[in-house]
């Protein structure tokens, strides 16, 4: 078994145990050993506005990915076959594009001169444009939109699992539809639930481009704060510790979550 | 210079990277030879023609070129190993400065570099000659400014005046000089800049701002798509923009000038040929083919005596003398010192306000 994985596990210490244990090292050794990186990290203002602004996107884009994924989830789940497999591959469809191009088609939407814009005062519903991009607002849209897969997937994943006779078993029972819902099938999914969350939430905590694109200079998120030190100080030490501090406080959610669901169901097995 | 000041690092390790495997193959042949680096894209193929290809055959040199988007991690990778590849370099400017102050750019004998000796002193420093000079301008919508159109950073700042969407580089390079422009610092008096004055001014234009833009791109399709009325733009973007038809245009006007240069690696593998080279990129009529090429100013101010440069032409460019002269040239001496340093990390503050 180990001589079967072995492969799978030199390519994984190679080029992501290595560069990683390689930046880390840098982030406390420059012409000597120093925590200079990490005082700055935990005591300069910006980088504590960024992670706070980074958690608060990451917060906002699970829970609207959750209230819009659920329900896409679920109705794949009950169609028959042929309607879920459609359902399921217009989820998929959009992974076939690249982020950038996603971006620049959300920037062509929501723009003061994209197609949202003229057709609200088209409509004449708004007499001025609106400012849909450019801000936090077109940043979250756009997020939701690309990590709206990794949502639904475990989501439907976990609802495959739910068996359909309790769902009728409820119903015999005089239950109401809402009810055998609310007090069945909702309990069931919620390992989908949790799974789906934290896919999405982990995700958006190092989202790079699109904030860079549609955040307007203003939304500043972690992942932007490791490229611009780069730049200002001229050294990998400095980004990289803000990169550290970012991937402990993934690994500790990845923590706090496994005390409630097994790893390998947030992953997609099982 | 598409992609100038963007910061890239993936790709800067990458293009090191692959320099190092495409030159390995190459070596130890040619008489003499150099590494030339810069940008890539159309720039770059606009100096193959203008100056790289009549520099090589005249003095009889082979020029390999390399190019990579931000320079400044590699050199350091490379003068740090030890065993550098490239030779000469074309890099902001403040690259040279900050690079000699760090032991890894040569200092040029300007005795072996007549051309260079003869360029005004603003235009050359211990490490480095300049090489193309290109401009931070405001530009605007000629369709929201039919007639009328701001023409200052203090008309930028002028928000009752000159109603209107606006965007600004997200980076203190220039920016703050404009903001003490509006301030009415006189553009030759800017440096050394009073950072506190120019901040504050930014602050009162902040409300303002729709975009801060990061890339020489993004600043461009703003630009076109009329998500903005005016900004701050290279002038290479503004006229590229407008060629392709959109209704916009610029000012030279306090603009800030601002310039690449050419500089040699500590320990470069061909220094004697690289200071050769570095003589002949500098000539001036080599220099004044640059812009018939491409939309940036020759680095040798004396292009302009050269004839070559037709006057229509010379108009447009933003090293022109005249041109020139209503700019403020940047001190790239003042970024790289610890206040220009100190001013930068301020930025990012600044910013998140």
């Amino acid at each position: 078994m180990l001589a079967l994985a072995s492969p799978a596990l030199l390519v994984i210490l190679l080029l992501i145990v290595l560069p990683v244990g390689w930046l880390a090292w840098q982030s406390i050794y420059h012409d000597g050993f120093t925590l200079e990186n990490y005082r700055r990290v935990f005591t300069e203002d910006i980088y504590w506005r960024s992670f706070a602004l980074t958690f608060e996107i990451s917060l906002a884009v699970t829970v609207i990915a959750l209230l819009l994924g659920y329900p896409v989830a679920y109705l794949a789940n009950a169609l028959p076959k042929g309607w879920s497999i459609l359902i399921l591959s217009l989820v998929v469809l959009p992974f076939w594009t690249s982020v950038l191009v996603r971006a620049y088609a959300w920037l062509a939407l929501l723009q003061r001169t994209g197609v949202i814009n003229q057709l609200l005062r088209y409509l004449e519903v708004t007499s001025e444009p609106l400012a849909l991009v450019h801000n936090t607002f077109g940043t979250v849209v756009a997020t939701v939109h690309i990590l709206l897969p990794f949502m639904v997937l475990p989501l439907y994943a976990t609802m495959q699992k739910i068996p359909g006779d309790l769902m009728q078993a409820g119903a015999s029972l005089g239950a109401s539809p809402s009810l055998t819902f609310f007090r069945v099938f909702l309990p069931l999914s919620l390992p989908g639930v949790l799974a789906g969350c934290t896919m999405v939430f982990v995700l958006c905590l190092g989202f790079y481009i699109t904030p860079e694109l549609l955040g307007g200079g203003r939304t500043v998120m972690v992942s932007m704060l490791v490229s611009r030190n780069v730049e200002l100080y001229n050294q990998f030490g400095a980004a990289s510790a803000v990169a550290v501090v970012l991937l402990l406080s993934v690994l500790a959610i990845f923590f706090v979550v496994s005390r409630f669901i097994s790893l390998d169901r947030i992953l997609g097995q099982k | 210079m598409t992609t100038k000041r963007d910061f890239r690092f993936g790709y800067a390790l990458l293009g090191a990277s692959l320099s190092a495997i495409g030159l390995a193959g190459t070596a130890a042949n040619a008489a003499e030879q150099i590494t030339f680096v810069s940008q890539g894209g159309a720039y770059q193929q606009a100096q193959t023609v203008a100056i790289l290809d009549p520099a090589a055959k005249k003095l009889g040199i082979t020029i390999n070129q390399d190019s990579i988007p931000d320079a400044w991690p590699a050199i350091k990778t490379q003068v740090g190993s030890g065993k550098p590849i490239w030779d000469v370099v074309d890099t902001p400017t403040g690259n040279c400065l900050r690079g000699g102050e760090q032991g890894l750019i040569e200092k040029l004998d300007f005795s072996k570099i007549p051309n260079g000796a003869a360029m005004p002193e603003a235009y050359r420093s211990p490490y480095s000659v300049s090489y193309e000079f290109y401009s931070s301008v405001l530009s605007y919508s000629q369709k929201t400014f039919p007639k009328d159109a701001p023409n200052s950073w203090a008309d930028f700042w002028n928000v009752k005046k000159f109603p209107g969407r606006r965007a600004l580089r997200n980076h203190p390079f220039a920016t703050l000089e404009a903001a003490l422009m509006a301030d009415g610092v006189a553009p030759d008096k800017l440096y050394p800049l009073d950072v506190d004055r120019a901040f504050k001014k930014l602050e009162e234009i902040k409300p303002h701002i729709t975009v801060w833009w990061t890339s020489g791109a993004q600043s461009a399709q703003l630009l076109n798509d009329g998500e903005v009325d005016m900004e701050m733009a290279w002038n290479g973007r503004v006229s590229a923009v407008a060629k392709e038809g959109a209704k916009v245009s610029f000012t030279y006007n306090q603009g800030i000038l601002q310039s690449t240069s050419l500089c040699i690696l500590k320990g470069a593998p061909n220094l004697e040929t690289a200071v050769k080279f570095l003589n002949e990129a500098v000539d001036p009529v080599n220099q004044a083919n640059l812009p018939l090429n491409i939309d940036y100013g020759p680095g040798n101010p004396k292009a302009f005596d050269t004839g070559v440069i037709k006057p229509e032409r010379a108009a447009q460019l933003p090293s022109e003398p005249a041109n020139a002269a209503k700019q403020a040239l940047m001190s790239y001496a003042w970024w790289s010192s610890p206040a220009g340093e100190a001013a930068e990390k301020r930025w990012a503050s600044f910013m998140q306000k």
